[in-house]
């Protein structure tokens, strides 16, 4: 009955097998839950748990990039060490098929062995490795009603010797029934001093030089993401390292990674709309363009420029939002229609309409509410 | 013989001819032998698919142009079978999982596991790891791209993802913050007048500047376009004067400026079951009901009065959007063509129209 165990002790092996240009996200995933950045609470409570060796259900839930995965992998690592790592845990994320067929075979099959007796850790520490076994269900959020459903009674079944963690990023689509079994933990998105705090550590593990700057720029790129930070950063020292002679990152290139669109466009884009843009550089060309095709045609001219960059639309609205809800001059009854256009929008993208179209649009009511 | 397009594509990173900052950085990613995730995207005609070929030739060499192609069948857990075309070398893998639909889950779930659960047999081989190219990446559901997710992290050490798509807000921002994001713009003018020069030269004839200015102004930024008309053109008269030269516009779209003209000349429940005709027409051939809906718009859009263009395009997109949630096309174009009509009665009769805009 290991029919399930090929699959973790390659996923477990493929952590191990680190060559030096392994992604640095997993290089310096945290090997203990005391490395955990910034999530100060949930950290305590599961500190707890490794002395008192009595674990709940768990609910993780929190936006990506927070450290949830990290979390539990490191807490499992330190509970069962390296050698008992396999029996014990059962990860399972949506690459895998997860259906209500595997709820019901491969989960409910793992989930009643009795856990195997604890094999004498090769490392020489002790581990604590108490009677249970783990499963990991990650991205749950992703699992059909159905699935969740059926994994219901199961939880409560096996919760003798079988303890589930449940990873996702938004609680609401866990059926309450699942959600009730666990205790919720939240993870919140990194501030500001602890994702620098953690990007310079690594900055100095990979010796590459940081300014401050670059960090300023990661951060409001990332926002709170840790993991999306961490990326960005690698991306750029290979840059970077690349070119002849190696050239330092600048925050341009951390701009150009995260595929933000550069503030020149985005002020010009809004000058076409009929909104005044504040910075002096932007007045002049702002009195520059004063001849230029206002109305309707100004502003499909503009958006046919903009698409043909090839920016991506959501982030030319997102952007575009920020530059009027921090508008000093607009009126409140402004600002608020525009916000309305933005919302409606977003929605249309999302729903996968034409990104010209709904660019166009959302500048015709800009203009429309401004002028 | 193959068309211009192919024949003249760039091979490898040195002969593009625009984007030089961004050749130089995949020149260096390749190089670097830590290659990461990537994420092309820009609109169509800009090069992506171009830069990303050319890039696997710089990462492992000749042995990327040994293309095969396969025929693949999948098994949906409903038993259901799925063929799917895959284009693979020894080095890297290129499919397009959107072709089966909401099945997409199961290709990626299927191949992407397979290659990465297997190592380079090539000792030979530059790189140690394989390269699966998705294309049409904004068009995999929800699902596929959630299967994505952590198959990227965990086999990094076997394989690499390149991802190529028209935009990025399709994608969900997980995959978004795991891959390099590499904007691969649209050339301008200029930049396309040079390709055009460089093709027309290795064909043994010089364009003359008008011809090309005009090309270059209806390809809109597509080159792929620009680069077909210019051989349509080269093939109806050899000496290409621009005076005797008319770009021939692709028949569906005189078709939709007719309907726009209809729209316009006469707005009675008549006319309508007209332009429905039409509409029928253009989307039994096949021609995609957004694009349909942009160019009459367009057409409408210019014979109208400027206080009601916002307007027409309002509705236009509002009903491009329920046309992707809905289910059948032909009614959302109705109702449009059925809005703009009424718009334009009462702009012209003066009619106060606030009361019904709610509606």
């Amino acid at each position: 009955m290991s029919f399930f165990q090929p699959h973790v002790a390659k996923a477990s092996q493929k952590h191990t097998l680190g060559p030096e240009h392994q992604p640095w996200v997993e290089k310096y995933r945290p090997k203990t839950i005391d490395d955990v950045s910034a999530q100060e609470h949930t950290v305590a409570v599961l500190r707890k748990t490794l002395t008192s060796t009595n674990l709940p259900h768990m609910l993780f839930y929190g936006p990506p990039g927070t450290g949830k995965t990290s979390t539990i992998l490191a807490l499992s690592r330190q509970l069962f060490g390296p050698d008992n790592f396999r029996s014990r845990v059962l990860e399972l994320n949506a690459s895998d098929e997860r259906g209500i067929s595997i709820v019901r075979e491969k989960i409910k099959n793992f989930a009643r062995q009795t856990p195997r007796a604890q094999a004498v850790a090769s490392d020489g520490k002790t581990y604590p490795c108490p009677p249970y076994k783990i499963v990991i269900l990650d991205e749950a959020d992703s699992m059909t009603q159905d699935a969740q459903a059926a994994l219901r009674r199961i939880m409560e079944n096996y919760a003798r010797i079988t303890r589930f963690c449940l990873v996702c990023n938004y609680v609401t689509r866990i059926i309450e029934p699942l959600a009730s079994r666990c205790s919720k933990f939240r993870f919140k998105p990194l501030d500001p001093s602890s994702t620098s705090s953690r990007l310079s550590q690594i900055a100095v593990a990979e010796r590459i030089p940081v300014t401050d700057e670059v960090i300023s720029a990661l951060i409001s790129t990332s926002q709170g993401d840790l993991r999306r930070s961490i990326t960005y950063l690698q991306s750029a020292s290979r840059l970077s390292m690349s070119t002849s002679p190696p050239s330092d990152i600048t925050p341009s290139d951390i701009q150009e990674i995260a595929g933000v669109v550069p503030d020149a466009v985005i002020q010009d884009f809004a000058a076409a709309l009929g909104i005044d843009v504040l910075s002096d550089a932007a007045m002049d060309v702002d009195d520059t363009a004063k001849p230029k095709v206002k109305g309707f045609d100004g502003v499909r001219k503009k958006v046919r420029e903009i698409i043909r960059e090839g920016y991506s639309a959501s982030q030319i609205i997102s952007q575009l939002h920020d530059v009027i809800i921090e508008h000093p001059i607009l009126n409140a009854r402004q600002k608020s229609r525009c916000a309305l256009a933005f919302a409606e929008v977003d929605k249309a993208l999302c729903d996968g309409a034409d990104e010209e179209l709904w660019i166009l649009e959302a500048g015709l009511r800009v203009h429309k509410a401004v002028s | 013989m193959s068309l211009w397009v192919d024949k003249h594509r760039p091979r490898s990173l040195d002969e593009l001819h625009y984007h030089e900052g961004l050749s130089a950085r995949l020149r260096a990613l390749a190089a670097s032998g830590d290659f990461p995730h990537m994420l092309f995207y820009g609109p169509s005609g800009g090069g992506k698919k171009t830069r990303i070929e050319c890039t696997l030739l710089e990462l492992f060499g000749k042995g990327v142009e040994k293309l095969k192609i396969d025929q693949r069948v999948f098994m949906t857990p409903s038993r259901r079978k799925l063929d799917v075309n895959i284009v693979q070398s020894n080095y890297h893998i290129e499919i397009t999982p959107s072709e089966v639909g909401t099945y997409d889950r199961v290709v990626i779930q299927e191949i992407l596991k397979e290659i990465a659960q297997t190592q380079q047999v090539d000792l030979s081989a530059k790189q140690r790891f394989k390269v699966v190219v998705i294309h049409e990446a904004d068009s995999l559901t929800r699902d596929a791209q959630a299967a994505l997710r952590r198959t990227m992290e965990k086999y990094m050490s076997n394989m690499r993802i390149i991802l190529c798509s028209n935009s990025t807000s399709k994608l969900i921002a997980p995959i978004r913050s795991r891959c390099l994001l590499m904007r691969v713009a649209a050339p301008d003018a200029d930049e396309m007048q040079t390709v055009l020069d460089y093709v027309a030269r290795r064909e043994g004839f010089a364009i003359p500047e008008d011809t090309a200015r005009e090309i270059v102004a209806d390809a809109n930024g597509n080159l792929r376009k620009a680069l077909l008309v210019l051989e349509a053109l080269k093939m109806q008269n050899t000496d290409l004067e621009s005076s005797a030269l008319t770009i021939a516009k692709p028949d569906w779209e005189t078709y939709c400026y007719k309907v726009a003209d209809m729209i316009v000349q006469e707005q009675t429940p008549a006319r309508i079951m007209e332009v429905r005709a039409k509409l029928y027409e253009l989307l039994t051939h096949c021609i995609p009901a957004s694009v349909v809906i942009k160019t009459i718009a367009d057409g409408v859009v210019e014979k109208v009065d400027e206080s009601l263009k916002a307007d027409i395009m309002h509705w236009a997109a509002i009903y491009e959007a329920r046309m992707r949630i809905g289910n059948k096309k032909i009614f959302h174009l109705e109702a449009w063509v059925v809005k703009v009509m009424s718009l334009y009665k009462h702009f012209f009769y003066g009619i106060d129209m606030d009361g019904f805009d709610d509606c």
